[in-house]
């Protein structure tokens, strides 16, 4: 069995800027320049950061973080 | 607000000016979560008031049926000057949101981070070796006012003036709206001097920011800047203010949580959040503008909602030991700064803004304690925070 592959997805739509991903995971998170949230890159999760993406998920009040495993 | 016939039944005759529900609203909003999760009111012309974490963001999200245009419940329905965008409904709010969010996202919110702890520092100076103060006033109500002036651009030495208008916008205007209109003139006529000195000679400044600032090549009207101005003062002062203060009213009876966070500053960030959850100062208002149905109350044109983050964050449902405050706790979704379009534009800004307090109030006064002999009281209304916050210092 291939390993999964975890990845961190920002819904833009619902998004309102808290900031609380890019807070407590900025390895994984960016800011657009109004502060809103999105993930890097394709938004990979190396797996010593999957905690910190649970974490992200965990804390954003809008439900906009999904931690997707492919 | 003394003479108010007290409230019979926090279910069908609440009353959010009552003494009981601003000295200690949670068990009253415990029992109507689980006897009458959406209550009502005849007073203030007729108003709502969910409960329950899930009604609150369901009609925070419904901006169809519930308009912001009114954003304060208070006796009299008489209309107001416009606040954009806290006063705005789609599809007016984005452009007027818009326009700010990059002048408040963490970077831009950081380079006022140096100023914010100089000014804490400065008040802890002032308190000095003594044996006594006043969290809220010697402190707490002390330091948004300056960071928000300092922001703006206006003198820092006006700020009794701002706290004026304030408190009679959000406290005595709830009852008396001539209060109210008299203090948004002023506000008005202030900020149009500001605003007409900024074209003659412009500064780097938040009043010269939006002055040049456009969204989709649209300036702004200046009735449109001095509204935001007003919003940006308004918002700005006695949230953070009551954030601050209930954040040292709490570490004050907490010697266990006042000494971690002495010891871990790794735990401020989760503190704060916490902090926030359980202690959040804001409770917002819209007006129902469309007959809908929300946990099968019925929600009547004309009647106002009282939407009361500070409830929902208090919802054992969403938050297991909701009544508890867990300085480390991981899973957080808190409503603090709302949820939806209307979540608070300086929601950075009140979090540096406490960070930096309770750092810097710690490092100099590690251990302090309520005062036995004087009481703490809370302020009424729209914003909750200590007003009185007597302190003994040191061990």
């Amino acid at each position: 069995m291939a390993s999964k592959i975890l990845k961190v997805r920002v819904d833009r739509e619902r998004c309102q800027g808290h900031a609380r991903c890019f807070a407590l995971a900025p390895e994984l998170f960016e800011l657009d320049q109004f502060g809103n949230g999105r993930e890097r890159g394709d938004g990979t999760v190396p797996a010593a950061l999957e905690a910190k993406a649970r974490l992200a998920q965990d804390n954003c009040p809008e439900l906009a973080i999904e931690v997707i495993e492919e | 607000m003394s003479n108010r016939p007290p409230a019979t039944d926090w279910a069908t005759d609440f009353d959010h000016l009552d003494p009981r529900w601003s000295e200690n609203p949670y068990p009253i909003w415990d029992e109507l979560r689980q006897s009458c999760p959406i209550a009502h009111t005849d007073r203030f012309m007729g108003a709502y008031f969910p409960s329950r974490y899930e009604d609150v963001r369901a009609i925070a999200y419904d901006t169809e049926h519930f308009s912001s245009r009114r954003v304060v419940v208070r006796e009299t329905r008489q209309p107001f000057p416009p606040a954009p965008p806290i006063t705005s409904d789609p599809p007016a709010h984005r452009p007027a949101k818009q326009v700010l969010l990059p002048a408040f996202t963490p970077e831009m919110i950081g380079r006022y981070e140096p100023r914010t702890r100089d000014i804490c520092r400065e008040l802890l100076e002032r308190i000095g070796d003594r044996k006594r103060c006043d969290g809220a006033i010697d402190y707490a109500q002390e330091i948004p006012v300056r960071v928000i002036a300092h922001m703006l651009g206006v003198p820092e030495t006006d700020a009794d003036q701002f706290r004026k208008w304030i408190k009679e916008i959000l406290e005595i205007g709830i009852t008396d709206v001539s209060v109210v209109l008299r203090a948004h003139g002023e506000m008005i006529a202030y900020f149009a001097d500001h605003v007409a000195a900024r074209r003659a000679s412009p500064r780097d400044d938040l009043i010269g920011y939006l002055i040049n600032a456009r969204v989709e090549d649209q300036s702004f009207s200046d009735q449109h800047i001095i509204g935001t101005l007003r919003l940006l003062m308004i918002a700005g002062i006695d949230t953070t203010w009551s954030a601050i203060g209930s954040c040292l009213w709490h570490l004050a009876q907490h010697a266990q949580d006042r000494r971690r966070l002495a010891a871990e500053p790794g735990l401020m960030g989760p503190a704060v959040e916490e902090f926030l959850r359980a202690y959040a100062p804001v409770t917002m208002a819209r007006e129902v503008v469309k007959e809908t149905q929300i946990a099968g109350c019925t929600f009547k044109p004309g009647q106002m909602v009282l939407l009361s983050f500070p409830a929902a964050n208090r919802d054992p449902t969403m938050f297991p030991d909701a009544d508890r405050v867990m300085i480390d706790r991981e899973q957080n979704r808190h409503a603090a700064f709302g949820l939806g379009i209307h979540r608070c534009i300086g929601s950075n800004l009140a979090r540096m803004e406490i960070r930096a307090a309770l750092s810097e109030w710690l490092a100099r006064f590690p251990e302090f304690r309520l005062d036995p002999d004087a009481p703490v009281t809370w302020s009424v209304g729209t914003v909750r925070g200590p007003r009185r916050l007597p302190l003994l210092l040191g061990a």
